[in-house]
């Protein structure tokens, strides 16, 4: 935990996104459907916020229109007390370094034609980050520190096991010394050994890179090894909110005791 | 209790390799009404041991080894005989609800088809045993006209599960039913397998990577390891007091539901020099 602990470094304040859908006949008529419905989080600095609900609860509605890869109908993000909506394109560029993603599927979110060397330093040379040496040291320290060789930065995706294209995804984003990263179930695709070793290095990154974490995922089991808070969501509301421990031992919610007593394995535990 | 299937010494190789063994020297035994789990990571062998039950293997493997089916060994059966046992006496359920059903053909004709295939069932009496199958797996009887487009994924998985126990098989496979569904979904086809098996006596193998289905469902547990069985024994047995070092590695990497644990990768490098230790030493 860094000093100032209760420095907010983002916030989203009544995020509202409706999706539109064709409907009726031929598709004539529309319905709306409210993925987030006047949504607010905090994310401390240096803590791990956990987002979790079933599918379709808009979880990933809320990861994309926080780092504004969507645009949201109404509502605010604010990053570091700057409000990201209104921010022009360039300057949302310029922030971009700050806000990092970490995607689900660790086959479909590399891009097979590139060599790693180039998937990891291409934001290095999107946001002209240093000399072309210093993006290929920071580049390499970077495959090292996830636990890669320096020889697999001229290899391509595909030599890579699923695992270790996580840790491809985790060096591309970590590489421009974000401050927020956001995970989208970054371990639901691996087996559970390989699960924990990305846990365990997400979690050392955190604490030497003081980063702050939004963690998003359906295993509870996964969120309470490594959340400080958590967000329940169910049909874009947000049903409840608290410390991970507060939320765990005791839900006020239905629908979060109905979540938490569906977890496997609890009855005999 | 009555033994319903014994898998005996099964070997599975790629026909181009030979030498490489993805199943290696697998035995195991399937009792009515016990839930049998198969544990491990991708690419141990799990799925292979289960399909080569009704032999669906790919072309491009072979199996050796005898599978016994109710006393008869039914890894030498042709396809014509082998087709009066599939879905017949033994049911599977897949991972995937939505790629193993036929998205053109509704979910009623798709429950259909095994009762006519097996029992000659027609008209009336085919209605409504279907309209039975579906009350059954908890779906309203007239979703028999919809399409697999048209139910949710627990939905769909429940149907998979109404076309398996169709003709009442003795042996239900599951492999991984419940990996693509949320949790409160999943907790439900849980509970409607594990009420199934004992309203039907069936023997149920079920294959999964998840420790929490595992002390969920399972009567007996097996583990497996690249292509080996490591471990096997009765669930409270396995999980309190895990022999194997892989299986105690294993359990050692499972977050737990109250996050008391230390999450522990596996060092397989040393698992590999504590396998050969242990192999010496018996």
């Amino acid at each position: 935990m860094p000093e100032n602990s209760d420095k907010v470094i983002l916030q989203a304040n009544n995020l509202v996104k409706i999706y539109s859908q064709r409907s009726g006949k031929f598709g004539f008529g529309s319905t709306q459907i409210k993925a987030l419905d006047d949504v607010s989080i905090t994310l401390k600095a240096g803590s791990t916020l956990a987002v979790v609900g079933e599918s379709g609860s808009g979880k990933s509605t809320l990861a994309r229109c926080l780092l504004q890869l969507h645009p949201f109908d109404s509502g605010e993000v604010l990053f570091d007390g700057k409000d990201l909506a209104k921010l022009d394109a360039q300057s949302l560029r310029g922030m971009r370094k700050y806000l990092q993603m970490v995607f689900q599927d660790p086959f479909a979110s590399l891009n097979p034609r590139m060599k790693v060397g180039e998937i990891v330093s291409e934001g290095l040379l999107i946001h002209g980050l240093g000399s072309a040496a210093e993006q290929k040291e920071n580049m390499l320290q970077m495959l090292k520190r996830v636990g890669l060789n320096a020889d697999d930065a001229q290899k391509y995706p595909h030599q890579f096991s699923g695992g270790q294209r996580q840790r491809i995804g985790i060096a591309r984003a970590l590489v421009l010394q974000p401050k927020v990263v956001v995970c989208d179930e970054p371990v639901s695709a691996l087996d559970v050994s390989v699960q924990a070793q990305i846990l365990l290095l997400l979690k050392e990154l955190q604490q030497e890179m003081g980063l702050s974490y939004i963690f998003i995922s359906h295993d509870l089991r996964v969120v309470r090894h490594v959340a400080d808070e958590i967000v329940v969501m169910h049909k874009g509301k947000i049903v409840e909110q608290g410390k991970v421990a507060d939320i765990y031992n005791a839900p006020q919610q239905p629908y979060t005791q109905q979540l938490l007593s569906a977890i496997p394995g609890r009855k005999a535990a | 209790m009555s033994e319903i299937l014994k898998i005996v010494n099964l070997s599975i190789t790629p026909h181009n390799a030979l030498s490489r063994l993805l199943v290696n020297n697998v035995s195991l035994t399937l009792s009515a009404g016990k839930t049998t789990c198969i544990v491990g990571e991708s690419g141990s062998g799990k799925s292979l041991t289960a399909l080569s039950i009704m032999s669906l293997l790919s072309k491009q493997l072979q199996a050796s080894g005898n599978i016994v089916f109710q006393g008869q060994d039914i890894s030498k059966l042709n396809e014509k005989s082998l087709q009066t046992i599939r879905g017949a006496k033994i049911g599977m359920i897949f991972q995937e609800p939505m790629t193993s059903l036929n998205p053109v053909l509704t979910v009623g004709y798709q429950i259909g088809e095994s009762l006519t295939a097996h029992l000659g069932l027609k008209g009336t009496l085919l209605k409504d045993k279907i309209a039975a199958l579906l009350t059954q797996v908890g779906i309203p009887p007239e979703r028999a006209n919809s399409y697999p487009d048209e139910l949710s994924g627990g939905q769909r998985q429940r149907v998979m599960i109404a076309m398996s126990i169709a003709c009442e098989p003795v042996l239900l496979i599951a492999d991984e039913p419940t990996t693509a569904l949320d949790v409160t979904v999943q907790a439900q086809i849980l509970q409607l397998l594990d009420a199934l098996k004992t309203r039907m006596n069936m023997a149920m193998l079920f294959i999964t990577h998840d420790f929490g289905v595992v002390s969920d469902i399972a009567d007996d547990v097996i583990v497996m390891f690249r292509g080996e069985i490591v471990e096997t024994g009765s669930k409270k047995d396995l999980l309190n007091n895990p022999k194997h070092p892989y299986t105690k590695a294993l359990l050692a990497c499972v977050p737990d539901a109250e996050g008391k644990k230390q999450l522990k990768p596996i060092d397989y490098a040393w698992l590999r020099d504590g396998l050969t230790e242990t192999k010496v030493v018996a």
